[in-house]
């Protein structure tokens, strides 16, 4: 589904307007860096006109775009860490460990 | 130098002399013998939660609990009366597990309007009772009556399933006085959950002693807050609010950190964009129940502005935790073998009411993800070197007087258990 008109500029990044934490995280595991900085780069200038923008509909029946474009946050949520805090895909010093999310909202 | 006062005793430790002060002995977390009595001085006889009554609202609402250290399997039903029950997951007939799906030992959950056996059919009704038998009439002398599903005693707090295979006393009795200061708190508004649930290579209490201090999140954590952050936390180290030992359960209360930030520039750049952290969205939901001063008088005991969070320890294996901003977080340990045990971790926030709000839930999410993992891991690194028994004796600080607490009750009751089955 694509993103609203007004996102246009952000269609580039549409692979990563992923339903659940899982197929996110994975996504930020098998991405690189450089992927990663250039979704945040794109995305972060626009967070606060897109929150502006879903919040024009109501959140408990968003139209398929709008929901697109919310996944489309969630993944810039997902590799603010890489970018902000690691400077890697991984959370540094958790090796093997995992934590699965079973139970996610929806919206 | 300290910044917060401590007790007139002169530190928490010393309030309560039954704990000592000397080192701790770690061998209760890697010998097998004691992990075996441990299963049926505690886990067979203690109330254990089991999860909230939101999961099952309905009649015909259910789902399964297994109890590795407790060495069953249980549904948790709804019946037509509304009651909550708690059975072992056994069929009467032959003891096949009566509730699974394709994998024995997977957790699941459903609705019915009754239990069926998966090998020869036999029905029971949400309250338990045989119904149904195939070809009643090949039996000898078989009453319906004599065969219903074994129910374990099930109670209710607060919309909390607790459960408990051989009960000493009432759930009220055993919560006690800490779980009477938290009564209120409006769990019942906070619908909006996360559940995450790992396998952790350490033993259980290894992973409570994580999170049941906070003198490690400068030091573990630092990399998750700004540089400028980051170095003043590890100058000051970390000082409780308030420490309170309700042996069993213990609780400490711990102040604010950024939610919101002082200054907008001591956070990463996500959270001044979202509201949001580690301690949750910024801005308090609009329910009844929340502001400071309506909270239950067990919440925030010292009474201090600057609180932030408090963390309840319900022994055994099940921790309850109030962010100030209006959300709370629940952990379960469930040891499954003396050097392993499943972590469950459940976030529940208010259901948002926009797409701001969500996002604020979700960077919260995300954030205790980062955490939980580094977390995890340093536990199995724990576990691999207390098991060389190179060192036995671990000297715990005043910070960490929950640990000391945990290990001793865990010790006595093992002792007790022990000692009773002596003579």
């Amino acid at each position: 589904m694509p993103l609203p008109a007004e996102f246009a500029d952000l269609e580039s990044f549409q692979d990563w307007a992923l339903p659940t934490e899982p197929e996110r995280y994975a996504k930020r595991l098998a991405s690189s860096m450089d992927e990663m900085q250039a979704l945040y780069d794109a995305a972060m200038p626009r967070l606060e006109a897109a929150l502006d923008h879903c919040d024009k509909h109501d959140f408990t029946d968003l139209p398929e775009d709008v929901r697109t474009l919310m996944h489309l946050l969630q993944s810039v949520v997902m590799v603010s860490f890489p970018v902000e805090c690691w400077s890697q895909p991984r959370v540094p010093d958790s090796g093997a460990a995992y934590l699965d999310l079973l139970v996610e909202p929806g919206f | 130098m300290p910044h917060f006062a401590k007790p007139p005793a002169g530190s928490w430790t010393e309030q309560y002399p039954e704990l000592g002060t000397a080192p701790v002995d770690y061998t209760d977390s890697i010998d097998p013998a004691f992990y075996e009595d441990e299963r049926a001085a505690i886990f067979k006889r203690t109330w254990l939660n089991v999860g909230r009554v939101e999961r099952i609202p309905r009649t015909g609402n259910y789902f399964t609990k297994e109890l590795a250290a407790a060495g069953t399997s249980l549904i948790i039903v709804r019946g037509a009366d509304k009651k909550v029950r708690a059975f072992h997951n056994v069929c009467r007939h032959r003891g096949n597990k009566l509730v699974w799906n394709d994998y024995p030992n997977e957790e699941v959950s459903g609705t019915c309007r009754q239990f069926t056996c998966k090998y020869h059919a036999w029905r029971y009704s949400l309250e338990g009772e045989l119904t149904f038998v195939q070809q009643e009439g090949e039996f000898f002398d078989l009453d319906k009556k004599d065969f219903g599903l074994k129910e374990v005693a099930c109670d209710v707090w607060e919309g909390f399933v607790f459960v408990n295979l051989d009960p000493q006393e009432t759930l009220t009795e055993y919560l006690g006085e800490m779980a009477t200061g938290l009564e209120g708190y409006p769990f019942h508004e906070m619908t909006e959950v996360y559940t995450y649930k790992a396998e952790i290579g350490s033993n259980w209490k290894l992973f409570i002693d994580a999170f049941a201090e906070f003198y490690h999140a400068p030091v573990l954590h630092q990399k998750q807050a700004t540089k400028d952050e980051a170095d003043k936390l590890l100058g000051y180290g970390f000082e409780a609010l308030h420490y309170e030992l309700y042996s069993p359960h213990s609780m400490i209360s711990s102040w604010g950190g950024m939610a919101p930030p002082k200054d907008p520039s001591m956070v990463k750049p996500i959270e001044r964009a979202l509201r949001s952290g580690l301690f949750g969205p910024w801005d308090r939901p609009a329910i009844d129940g929340l502001d400071p001063a309506e909270l239950p008088a067990g919440i925030n005991p010292a009474k201090h502005r600057a609180w932030g969070t408090d963390s309840f320890e319900i022994f055994p294996n099940f921790t309850l935790l109030f962010w100030a901003p209006g959300w709370y977080l629940t952990y379960h340990y469930w040891p499954t073998a003396v050097d392993r045990h499943i972590f469950e971790a459940n976030l529940y926030f208010v259901p948002p009411k926009n797409a701001r709000e969500r996002m604020a839930q979700e960077l919260a999410a995300v954030t205790f993800k980062e955490y939980a993992l580094q977390d995890a891991n340093t536990l199995e690194a724990t576990q691999t070197m207390i098991a060389t028994r190179t060192v036995t004796e671990f000297p715990l600080c005043d910070q960490e007087l929950l640990l000391r607490h945990l290990h001793k009750v865990v010790a006595d009751k093992v002792e007790e258990y022990r000692d009773a089955a002596a003579r």
